[in-house]
């Protein structure tokens, strides 16, 4: 396959940054997405010239590190997978592609393709957890957990937090991410006694990190590798108004 | 030096609990003022930091990636093994213990593996309270299904995910000790040295990833849980950061290596089928449940698998092992799969495949309930294939994907190093020569959350009267000048080949000859073709980019520097063990029929490899089985 790509190209945070482009004759439609920037890439060093810089891990969609703007789509032309996940028999031969960074003022590029979602972490700081040191825990099957429970627990949990919600999002925001990891919590019984807190100091988090509000447009859940539905951001709501009275 | 692996006395069940009646305390108050370095922040690594910052220690940890919720622990899909007896099937801690042993084949301490099947229980309890969604019944208890090498149904499990909801619940815990400053992370950071200050671990040397910046780091103990290495071989079900880097810099500081060659060749990924490809996708082995595996039984037939007929088909696990079928061990399924393939019944576009088919388990219990058990597997498979495995079987493959082997570490999990512990895969401990699916989220984790943080203070309580050295010390300034050089040096090379170019080729020379099936003469070929690969790396590779910035073609070429030294200890224990055991399988050794011959009255020890300027020199761990009676391991 020949394929032209049209790739961001920014040194570093300060840079301005620009679309550079690259064509490149021998891919197949085996290769996986990254594996033609692999490809790519060798050839860029045998040309002696740098890299172009993107996140990656495991390949399999699951780690959430990679994630790019291909064609104006976060992850690509293919509704809720990863880039990892995409392959070249997705494009034809002579296409031209675009290859741009997650946009999102909470998530300012490092490196060409890189940027810093180290805000999610911060989300997660501020209560994503079961205050329970190691070493306390009752017997696991002391407190029956029913079936429907677990699992709508385990739809929000699945969450890879590659940041493709809020890259997509017109104003955004990180509500799904902040709302999947809420409702994973406070839908088990062990989350139960810190959900008011956990509710309110993650939204507040979600503000102070500059993130925008949700205004339901749904592109979020289009994106989404995971499938999480945006309504666990309505639940998120209204678990808020309960916190605000009650907590 | 002799290796004392401590082991306590007792009786086996006893052991654990005389140990931590024995071993020194430290008051809350003196913990604070000692500082720990956890290298890694996957199950063992964010485990071992939370867990030790909520004991009182001052805590730092590093990882390579952007957050600790990437490694690579998320990618663990079939489950997590614990003695619980919930299915009221015969299970207990012995038969746990002894499936451990047996499965490893006898190369593991008796106590270790006790051990490990004694803390399974509470881990589990552990995990749940941190808000693990593990399966349930409709009841509300909690589910298990089985794994290979076992005849209980032991295995806790998140759907197709739960090495990702254990990670998570881990990372959840690290990043609440973050938020309360008792933990100090550091994303990006990778490990490129270890500092030794008069014989004892002291600290590490980083590169910043983002600025390229050299940091040193001071402590008054290291630990390190960086995963495992398996990329050597490059084509793995490892993610594309996975390094030997930090253990192998540990090692040349003197840290001994145990069994590097025990490498576990998975039987169920997806085969190769490009020279580009940069990883290969594991399928859950828990799929071998109901999943039935097959090839034809004529040679290269060219028939679409639907439309062989049942009789034309050969159930080669079944036919060969029928009391375990399926769900025979990890290595002889690999094998078998090889022989078959190697043999020229293989299927797929490349005839490297055989077929895992569901057909059978649909019949019987019906679509939902295979939807239900492995829904996004056979998504996930579809995505990467386009095939929809509801329809027709699988295509699958064997496929490097964990490291028995790793530092020599003893019963309280520190390395020959005083002062240096190692946790999780980059140890070698309790797996033996093969590691039972479902066995190492569990070990990462009892590692990181239960053991260390109860046999660090042993060594700590000394190091109370120690001041900790000064990052100025001069041991801290010879290891940066000697990173910083090494770097140098890469970049000055300037040559015409990638970094890309001279891992396949390493992984190549490895999967030959140092993976599923070895032999004399083959091994030592090995050794000198990657001794060559050296030389030609460090005399032609070209990276471009310079080092005080981000730079992923440096972090490649630095990691695959240390893999190709490892590759030639793999591949000198390899040859030094002749026998065949577990996952490692000696051609020159083996019955009539194509089965592993072990050989006891030579070679029950674990090897232990000292550095020693890269002559390797070999330290032998005799085992003792107090207990159990090694017995020939038959799954027939
Ligand atoms: C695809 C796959 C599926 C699996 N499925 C199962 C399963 O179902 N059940 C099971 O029990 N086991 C399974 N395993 C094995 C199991 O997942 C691993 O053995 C285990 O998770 C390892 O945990 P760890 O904490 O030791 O390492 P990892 O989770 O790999 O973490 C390593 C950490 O070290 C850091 N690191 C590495 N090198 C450096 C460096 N040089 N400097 C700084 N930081 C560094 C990384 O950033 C990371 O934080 C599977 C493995 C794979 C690959
Ligand atoms: S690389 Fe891990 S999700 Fe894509």
């Amino acid at each position: 396959m020949k394929i032209k790509f049209k790739i961001w190209r920014q040194e570093g945070p300060e840079d301005k940054g620009a679309i550079k482009e690259y064509t490149v004759n021998d891919l197949t439609e085996e290769m996986s997405f990254l594996e033609a920037l692999d490809h790519l890439n060798e050839q860029l060093v045998l040309k002696n010239e740098e890299v172009i810089a993107f996140e990656h891990d495991c390949r399999e969609g699951i780690c959430g590190q990679c994630g790019v703007f291909i064609n104006g789509r976060a992850h690509g032309p293919i509704n809720n997978i990863t880039t990892c996940q995409l392959h070249m028999r997705s494009f034809n031969d002579g296409d031209t592609i675009f290859v741009e960074p997650w946009r999102a003022k909470s998530f300012p590029v490092i490196k060409d393709l890189i940027v810093d979602r180290s805000a999610f972490d911060r989300i997660i700081e501020h209560g994503a957890f079961i205050s329970t040191n190691t070493g306390s825990a009752p017997e696991a099957n002391a407190l029956p957990i029913p079936k429907a429970v677990a699992e709508s627990a385990m739809d929000a949990a699945s969450c890879i937090g590659c940041g493709a919600c809020v890259a997509t999002c017109k104003n955004s925001s990180a509500a799904l991410f902040t709302s999947a990891k809420i409702n994973h919590l406070n839908n088990l019984p062990q989350g139960k006694a810190e959900e008011h807190k956990r509710v309110e100091e993650m939204t507040a988090q979600m503000d102070i990190e500059g993130f925008g509000s949700c205004t339901f447009t749904g592109a979020c859940e289009v994106e989404c590798p995971e499938n999480i539905s945006i309504v666990n951001i309505a639940e998120m709501h209204a678990r808020l108004m309960k916190a605000k009275i009650l907590g | 030096m002799t290796l004392d692996s401590k082991i306590p006395e007792g009786k086996l069940e006893d052991k654990w609990s005389n140990y931590q009646l024995n071993s020194q305390l430290i008051n809350p108050a003196n913990k604070k003022k000692l500082n720990i370095i956890v290298v890694g922040s996957g199950l063992a690594g964010a485990g071992a930091a939370s867990t030790l910052a909520e004991l009182g220690y001052d805590v730092q940890c590093f990882c390579y990636q952007d957050s600790a919720r990437r490694a690579h622990s998320v990618a663990a899909q079939g489950g997590i093994n614990a003695a619980k007896n919930y299915q009221h099937d015969g299970d207990s801690v012995y038969r746990m213990f002894y499936d451990t042993l047996k499965g490893g084949d006898f190369r593991s301490r008796e106590a270790n593996t006790y051990r490990l099947a004694q803390l399974s229980a509470p881990l589990i309890d552990h995990f749940v309270q941190q808000g693990v969604p593990f399966a349930r019944e409709y009841g509300g208890t909690l589910v298990n299904r089985s794994f290979g090498g076992v005849q209980v149904q032991r295995t806790f499990y998140a759907r197709g995910q739960t090495g990702q909801q254990l990670l998570l619940a881990a990372y959840s815990q690290l990043y609440k000790m973050v938020r309360a400053k008792k933990v100090k992370m550091y994303p990006r950071h990778e490990m490129l040295d270890l500092v030794v200050i008069e014989g004892k671990a002291k600290g590490i040397i980083t590169r910043d990833l983002v600025t390229g910046e050299l940091k040193r780091f001071a402590a008054d103990a290291v630990v390190l849980a960086t995963g495992g290495y398996s990329r050597v071989f490059r084509l793995s079900t490892l993610a594309v950061g996975c390094n030997g880097s930090a253990i192998w810099k540990a090692h040349k500081k003197g840290a001994f290596f145990a069994a590097p060659s025990f490498t576990q060749i998975h039987p169920t990924a997806l085969p190769q089928t490009s020279e580009a490809q940069s990883k290969l996708t594991l399928m859950s082995e828990s799929l071998r449940n109901d999943g039935r595996i097959w090839v034809p039984k004529q040679k290269g037939d060219p028939r679409k698998a639907n439309d062989i007929p049942e009789e034309d088909r050969d159930y080669y696990l079944e036919r060969r092992y029928p009391s375990f079928g399926n769900l025979a061990p990890r290595d002889i399924a690999s094998r078998a799969a090889k022989e078959r393939i190697d043999a020229g019944y293989g299927c797929g576009k490349l005839n490297n495949a055989v077929y895992l088919d569901f057909k059978t388990a649909i019949d019987k219990l019906g679509l939902e309930t295979i939807k239900d058990r492995y829904g996004n597997l056979f998504s996930m498979y579809q995505k990467i294939t386009g095939i929809d495995a509801y329809k027709e079987p699988m295509q699958i493959s064997p496929a490097a994907h964990f490291s028995m082997g790793g530092l020599w570490v003893d019963y309280e999990l520190m390395t020959s190093i005083p002062g240096l512990y190692a946790i999780g895969e980059c140890n070698f401990s309790d797996h033996g020569a093969n590691r039972l699916g479902a066995n190492s989220l569990l070990q990462a984790s009892i590692d990181g959350y239960f053991i260390l943080p109860n046999t660090i203070n042993n060594y700590l309580a000394s190091e109370m009267k120690v001041d900790r050295p000064d990052t100025s010390h001069p041991e801290f300034e010879k290891s940066e000048l000697e990173t910083s050089q090494h770097i140098d040096k890469l970049l000055a090379i300037n040559g015409s080949k990638t970094v890309g170019h001279f891992h396949r080729v390493l992984g190549k020379v490895m999967w030959q000859e140092c993976a599923m099936s070895r032999n004399r003469s083959g091994l030592e070929k090995a050794i000198v073709q990657i001794k060559a690969i050296r030389d030609q790396f460090w005399s032609d590779v070209k990276i471009t980019g310079g080092k005080d910035e981000l730079n992923t073609e440096l972090e490649k070429a630095l990691r695959l520097a240390d893999f190709i030294e490892l590759g030639i200890l793999m591949c000198m224990d390899a040859l030094e063990r002749e026998e065949s055991c577990g996952a490692h399988f000696r051609e020159e050794f083996q019955t009539e029929d194509g089965e592993a011959v072990r050989k006891d009255q030579n070679f029950s020890y674990v090897s232990a490899w000292e550095f020693e300027k890269g002559n390797f020199k070999l330290h032998k761990e005799e085992l003792f089985f107090e207990f159990v009676k090694p017995s020939i391991r038959s799954y027939k």
